[in-house]
C-alpha cells in the first residue's frame, strides 16, 4: 500500500520530465490543436512521426503507453468502425450484402483512428506521465492566476488539489485498516451479489468518512498555526523558471502546426 | 527575574458542551515560563493541558485572567490579525497525528510551508529549509513523500516544519503519542537538540513519564489548576500525589519508593535507568 503512485507519473531522465510544466500545458493544448488541424495523408503522416519522435525524446519505455491506450480501445474501434461504414463516397472498395465500404470511408477511419491515438498519447507524454501531479498543479495555478482579477479563487484550488494528492496514500491505508477491522469482526466482502457487496462496504465508508473530516479538521488548526491565510502575501521556495529550451520548444511545435497546415494545402490523396 | 516568555495568571477558559453548558477547563492557571526552558506538562485526560497550549498560540481565547505570551497580551481588546500571526510564528506547535498535519507531498515543500506563508523571501526559504531539515536529521529525506517515511520521521519532519518559521517557542502537544518507541526517541532528541543548541522553549504537553523525567522542569495539571511545579527529581518525589492525580511515577521513581517502604535504605531520587542503577549497585556494594 505504501508504494502507491500519485497519477500516472514515471520518474525518468528526459527532455520532455525537465521542461517547464506551464510550457508543458501550453505545448499540450496546442499539439492537440495540430491534432485537429490534420486533413490529408501527408499532415496525419507527420502528426503520427511526431508522435514517434516525442515517445523517444520522452525516453517512456513503450509498454506504460500502450497500456495507457488499451483503456480508450474501445472508442477508437468503435470510431473507427462508424467512420469505416457510414461515410459516404464516391470511389467504392467493397460492397457486400447492404454494406458499402468506401475508400473515402477507409480514410476517414485510419486518420481518426491515428488522431484519436496522438490524443491520448500527447497529453499523456506531455502531462500524465512526465510531469509530477504537484508540479502540473502548480502549472495550472500559475496559468489561471490572471483568473483571480475576476475573483476566482485560483490559489484556493490549487491548495485543495494538492491536499486532496496528500491525503489520497493516507486514506487508502486507513481504507485498508477499517477494511481489516470489519473482516476481523466478520463481515464479508467477497461475495454475494452486486447489492449484498454494495452493502458490505457502508461499514468501510462512514468510519471513512467521519475520520476524514476529524483530519480535515486537524489539518486545518495545523495549517493556521503555521501561519497559513490563503493566497495573499504568500512567497515559494521553488519559483520555475523558463529556460531557453523551453521557448525552443514552444519555437518548434509552432512550426510544427505551420508544417501542417503546409502539408494540408498539398492535397495529395483524400481530404478530410 | 527576567520578563517570563510566558506569563499566566489566574486563567480561565471553560468551552460549551453539545447541551450548552459551560464545561470549565482551566480554573485560575498562574504559571510563569522563562525563555529557553524545557518544561514537561503532565496530566491525565481532561486536564486541561491541551487547552492550555491552544490559548498560547491563540487558537482558542481564555474567558479570563492574564496570559502574556512573547511580549504580546493576549487577553488585549486590540488584537489586530497582525499580532495573530506574529505570535504563531514566534509559537509553533507539533500535533499528536503525525499525519494530519503535512500539508504538502513533499517533505522539503512541508518544511517550506511556514516560510512560505510568511513571505519569506526564495532564497531564505530554501536555506531555512535546509537548516530545518539538517537539525532534526532529515536531509536525505527532503525529497520523500511523506507518506512513506515512519511516524518518527514524519514528526521530525513537522518540527522542522515549525523550526523553518524560526519560533522561540516550541509546543509539543502529546506529538510522541502516537509513535513507537524509536519514534518516540528520535523526536525527543531532536527537540531537546533544538532546546540546547538553539535554546528554544519547549513545553511537552506528555503521558510518558520517563520524557518527562529529561525536562528541566515538570508542571503536573489536574482539574484545570496546577498540581505540582519543580524539577523532575522534586515531582517525582511524591508519588502519592501524582497517582492521586491519575498519573505514574517513572518505574525507577516507583521501584525505589517500593523498596524503601519495604524497609531497604536508599537515598536520593533517581528519574531515569542510570540513576537508579547507580543506586542499587552502590547499595549492593555496600553489603
Amino acid at each position: 500500500m505504501k508504494n502507491i503512485a500519485f497519477g500516472q507519473y514515471y520518474p525518468a531522465h528526459s527532455p520532455l520530465h525537465a521542461m517547464d510544466a506551464r510550457m508543458k500545458v501550453v505545448l499540450s493544448v496546442l499539439y492537440i490543436v495540430a491534432a485537429f488541424l490534420c486533413k490529408n495523408v501527408l499532415s496525419f503522416a507527420a502528426l503520427l512521426l511526431s508522435a514517434l519522435l516525442l515517445l523517444c525524446l520522452s525516453r517512456l519505455p513503450l509498454r506504460i503507453v500502450l497500456r495507457s491506450l488499451r483503456p480508450l480501445f474501445f472508442i477508437m474501434l468503435f470510431t473507427a468502425m462508424l467512420n469505416l461504414f457510414f461515410s459516404g463516397g464516391e470511389t467504392v472498395l467493397v460492397s457486400f450484402w447492404r454494406i458499402t465500404i468506401y475508400v473515402e470511408g477507409l480514410y476517414s477511419a485510419l486518420f481518426m483512428l491515428v488522431r484519436i491515438l496522438v490524443l491520448i498519447f500527447g497529453t499523456g507524454v506531455f502531462l500524465t506521465y512526465t510531469t509530477t501531479p504537484i508540479a502540473l498543479t502548480d502549472a495550472i495555478e500559475s496559468l489561471l492566476s490572471p483568473l483571480r482579477i475576476l475573483k476566482v479563487p485560483v490559489h484556493e484550488f490549487a491548495m485543495m488539489m494538492s491536499i486532496a494528492l496528500r491525503f489520497i496514500p493516507t486514506l487508502m491505508e486507513e481504507t485498508a485498516k477499517i477494511m481489516n477491522a470489519q473482516k476481523a469482526r466478520g463481515v464479508d466482502f467477497s461475495s454475494g451479489g452486486l447489492i449484498k457487496r454494495a452493502k458490505a462496504l457502508v461499514p468501510i465508508l462512514i468510519p471513512l468518512i467521519v475520520s476524514s473530516f476529524r483530519r480535515a479538521d486537524e489539518l486545518a488548526m495545523a495549517m493556521e498555526c503555521r501561519c497559513y491565510r490563503g493566497g495573499k502575501g504568500r512567497t515559494r521556495m521553488t519559483v520555475p523558471h523558463l529556460h531557453a529550451g523551453d521557448f525552443a520548444a514552444l519555437a518548434l511545435m509552432l512550426l510544427f502546426g505551420v508544417g501542417i497546415l503546409y502539408l494540408n494545402r498539398l492535397g495529395i490523396g483524400f481530404t478530410l | 527575574m527576567r520578563e517570563p516568555f510566558i506569563h499566566a495568571k489566574d486563567l480561565r477558559y471553560a468551552y460549551t458542551d453539545e447541551n450548552g453548558l459551560k464545561q470549565p477547563v482551566l480554573q485560575g492557571l498562574t504559571l510563569d515560563i522563562a525563555k529557553g526552558e524545557y518544561v514537561a506538562i503532565l496530566g491525565h485526560n481532561g486536564s486541561g493541558k491541551s487547552t492550555f497550549a491552544k490559548l498560547l498560540n491563540m487558537i482558542l481565547e481564555p474567558d479570563s485572567g492574564e496570559l502574556v505570551v512573547a511580549g504580546h497580551d493576549l487577553m488585549s481588546e486590540d488584537l489586530t490579525e497582525e499580532d495573530f500571526y506574529a505570535l504563531r510564528r514566534e509559537v509553533g506547535m507539533v500535533f499528536q497525528n503525525p499525519d494530519n498535519q503535512l500539508v504538502a507531498t513533499i517533505v522539503e515543500e512541508d518544511v517550506a510551508f511556514g516560510p512560505e506563508n510568511l513571505g519569506v523571501p526564495t532564497a531564505e526559504i530554501r536555506t531555512r529549509v535546509d537548516a530545518a531539515l539538517a537539525a532534526v536529521g532529515m536531509t536525505e529525506y527532503a525529497r520523500h513523500e511523506p507518506h512513506r517515511l515512519s511516524g518518527g520521521q514524519k514528526q521530525r519532519v513537522a518540527i522542522a516544519g515549525v523550526l523553518a518559521m524560526e519560533p522561540a517557542c516550541m509546543l509539543l502537544d502529546e506529538a510522541t503519542a502516537m509513535l513507537d518507541p524509536k519514534g518516540r526517541r528520535e523526536v525527543i532528541e531532536s527537540v531537546e537538540k533544538l532546546n540546547r543548541e538553539k535554546g528554544i522553549t519547549v513545553l511537552m504537553i506528555t503521558h510518558y513519564m520517563n520524557e518527562a523525567a529529561r525536562a528541566d522542569r515538570v508542571i503536573v495539571m489536574d482539574d484545570g489548576v496546577i498540581l505540582m511545579d519543580g524539577t523532575p527529581r522534586e515531582v517525582f518525589a511524591n508519588p502519592r500525589i501524582l497517582q492521586e492525580a491519575g498519573l505514574d511515577v517513572p518505574q525507577c521513581t516507583a521501584l525505589v519508593h517500593a523498596l524503601r517502604e519495604k524497609g531497604i535504605p536508599l537515598d536520593g531520587e533517581p528519574v531515569n535507568a542510570e540513576e537508579c542503577a547507580a543506586l542499587l549497585l552502590g547499595l549492593l556494594e555496600d553489603k
